[in-house]
């Protein structure tokens, strides 16, 4: 394994990635076989085949060792695999939207991690399992140094790291969501029936564990993979690196986020905290195919509102448009969703805030916008109102300005045509019609001017926006 | 549809409506026939009687309902957007820019062949987009998606 030089010769993946990829299904069969082994007797047939099955797991794991290869010249990342169809695939650099370093459990216990490559275009992320864990992270930053139009040896570009979230409050939102209610009425319940009746509490008691076992995976699961979770902007996007047992780093590139989304459930809401959700463009032509064309990613799992505002400016640039409630009349059609009820735009977003008992804002840019719709049903019509729909890449995203005047919203299906037809011409037009990587996408980077911690960078020059310890101030340089 | 446009919509072929109307009366007839066997089979012919009103009765709001539908249902063609309205009690309008259409779909049933119509579908990377023109005659499909098709490439954008 050559460091960082650029070699042409082929190289092969970490000899010991076939212990982890089969690692996942050869285990549980070992430790089956193990325990049904008969103590003193002779082995059984099933004990052959548990450990026949292992094996066979561990052995295709080492002919796909043998069979892959990859090599990087500098302008393609090519990986050749398959015993008997040949699949050889070539990365073109100039292609690269991400590159995401994935350590699962086991890998990390032999100091090994996955990098996975998605390309413009591509059915799926491209993947290398496992490589050693120093060289893939130099691999990730040669990929990205090339594809900067850097040399291969220009290191990583420096991330700010701009959000950490604690692991008391990552405890504290699982507490409080849903799923950790039920087991505490369970327990009331628990607590209350005895002196009723024992034939109750017993059944309860029962109905616990079920429940217990099938929401502790989901409430593990979710523990596990939002554990440690970092938020960090580079240059060519937002890094997030999480995970417990196993760890994910990856990076969500701002240009191809569709829509940003806010959710405050009834219990958070009396922490100040809320969910930041980004949805990325799907794989194209790959749109109809169930949910393949929607990409949510949590931008912060759970966090105080204004950390959530200062990501979504990052994301979105420092826009924030206007918002009205609908018509008073609204009430009579949407009597427990009035009170969040609101909805505006500007020139380059729109924003629309929905919800009965969470509420869940919604900003899209408009370069984004695929199609408008106007949609009234029977009562809305009597109360003179409508709903438009702002539809983005992707199975139903989009914001949905509920319950506007009539007026209000025909007013809104040509305005809102109009402006997302201009900014996406800006758009092209600004950054060539092939949406090529530009050389530094749009973010938050270190103050020039050094006046501040930092400065927005709009993808073609620095602004006026500038930011202390999260907080956004004007400064024109 | 209030805030008249200035253009006109474009109606849907009437020969679509005759398409409808025959699947009603051919689906009523058949209906009507077996219910009143089996009705006159088993309480006779005041039964027989009652059940042929019902699904009579059935057939008559089904082509109401039809006709209402088809009347509300037309399409624009605009400088940049293909706008198409649908619906009666929940009404429906698309506007679809014609740079984020993917691809343009021609589908015709057995019915609809047998009639002579298609529909043209665009499609845009957003599943809800909803812009489905159906009883086209093939010629007017054929028209509208080489135009469809000329106008995306021209106005393409990314995504």
């Amino acid at each position: 394994m050559s460091g960082g030089g650029a070699g042409t010769d082929w190289q092969r993946l970490h000899p010991l990635s076939p212990v982890v990829r089969s690692g996942r299904a050869a285990l549980p069969l070992l430790a089956l076989a193990v325990a049904s082994a008969p103590r003193g007797g002779s082995p059984t047939a099933t004990f052959f085949f548990e450990v026949g099955l292992a094996v066979l797991a561990l052995v295709l794991g080492l002919v796909h060792w043998l069979v892959t290869r990859w090599v990087f010249d500098g302008a393609t990342l090519r990986i050749e695999t398959g015993l008997v169809r040949r699949d050889s695939q070539q990365l073109p650099v100039a292609r690269i939207q991400a590159v995401d370093i994935v350590e699962p459990f086991l890998a990390r216990i032999f100091g090994l991690a996955e990098l996975r490559i998605r390309v413009a275009g591509a059915k799926a992320a491209s993947r290398l399992a496992y490589l050693s864990e120093p060289v893939a992270t130099d691999l990730r930053a040669r990929l990205l140094a090339t594809h900067h139009g850097l040399d291969q040896s220009v290191p990583e570009p420096d991330e700010r790291p701009v959000a950490v979230i604690p692991t008391g409050r990552l405890v504290g939102s699982v507490v409080l969501s849903g799923p950790t209610l039920g087991v505490v009425l369970f327990v009331g319940a628990l607590i209350a029936l005895p002196s009723v009746s024992t034939r109750a509490a017993a059944g309860v008691a029962g109905s616990l564990v079920v429940y217990l076992l099938t929401i502790g995976t989901a409430i593990w699961r979710r523990f596990n993979e939002q554990y440690g979770f970092t938020v960090a902007v580079a240059p060519d996007g937002i890094r997030i690196r999480r995970g417990l047992l196993g760890k994910v780093a990856e990076t969500i590139p701002i240009r191809r986020v569709q829509a940003v989304r806010q959710i405050e459930p009834l219990l958070w809401r009396l922490f100040g905290w809320c969910r930041l959700e980004v949805d990325l463009a799907g794989v194209p032509g790959h749109d109809r195919s169930g949910g393949a064309g929607r990409v949510t990613k949590a931008l912060l799992p759970v966090g105080p509102l204004d950390m959530a505002a200062y990501l979504r400016q990052i994301v979105l640039g420092p826009i924030e448009p206007r918002r009205r409630p609908p018509p008073r009349r609204a009430r009579a059609k949407a009597p427990l969703s009035y009170h969040f009820l609101s909805a505006g735009h500007d020139e380059t977003m729109a924003v629309a805030v929905t919800g009965r008992v969470q509420k869940v804002t919604c900003w899209v840019p408009l370069e984004k916008v695929q199609s408008v719709r106007r949609v009234q049903g029977p009562v809305q019509r009597a109360l003179r109102l409508a709903t438009v729909h702002v539809d983005v890449a992707g199975k139903h995203v989009g914001a949905a300005l509920r319950d506007r005047d009539v007026d209000d919203a025909d007013r809104l299906v040509s305005e809102l045509a109009a402006l997302s037809r201009g900014a996406r011409r800006r758009v092209s037009v600004g950054a060539g019609a092939e949406p090529r990587p530009t050389p530094v996408a749009a973010g938050w980077f270190a103050d020039p001017a050094a006046r501040h911690q930092a400065r927005y960078w709009d993808g073609g020059r620095w602004t006026e926006h500038v930011a202390d310890d999260g907080v956004t101030a004007i400064d024109h340089m | 549809m209030t805030g008249a446009p200035s253009t006109p919509w474009i109606p849907l072929s009437p020969t679509l409506l005759r398409m409808r109307l025959t699947e009603i009366g051919v689906v009523t007839a058949i209906l009507g026939v077996l219910g009143a066997v089996a009705a006159w089979s088993a309480g006779g012919v005041a039964a027989a009687g009652i059940t042929v009103g019902v699904i009579v009765a059935c057939g008559a709001a089904a082509w109401w309902f039809v006709r209402n539908r088809f009347r509300a249902w037309g399409y624009l063609e605009r400088e940049e957007d293909l706008e198409v309205r649908r619906g009666v009690m929940v009404q429906r309008l698309s506007v679809v820019p014609y740079g984020r259409m993917q691809f343009v779909e021609i589908t015709a049933g057995p019915v609809e062949r047998l009639f002579g119509l298609s529909t043209v579908k665009l499609h845009t990377a957003a599943a809800a987009s909803d812009a489905r023109i159906p009883g086209l005659d093939p010629d007017e499909a054929a028209r509208l998606r080489d135009r469809l098709a000329a106008l995306g490439e021209a106005k393409a954008a990314g995504l």
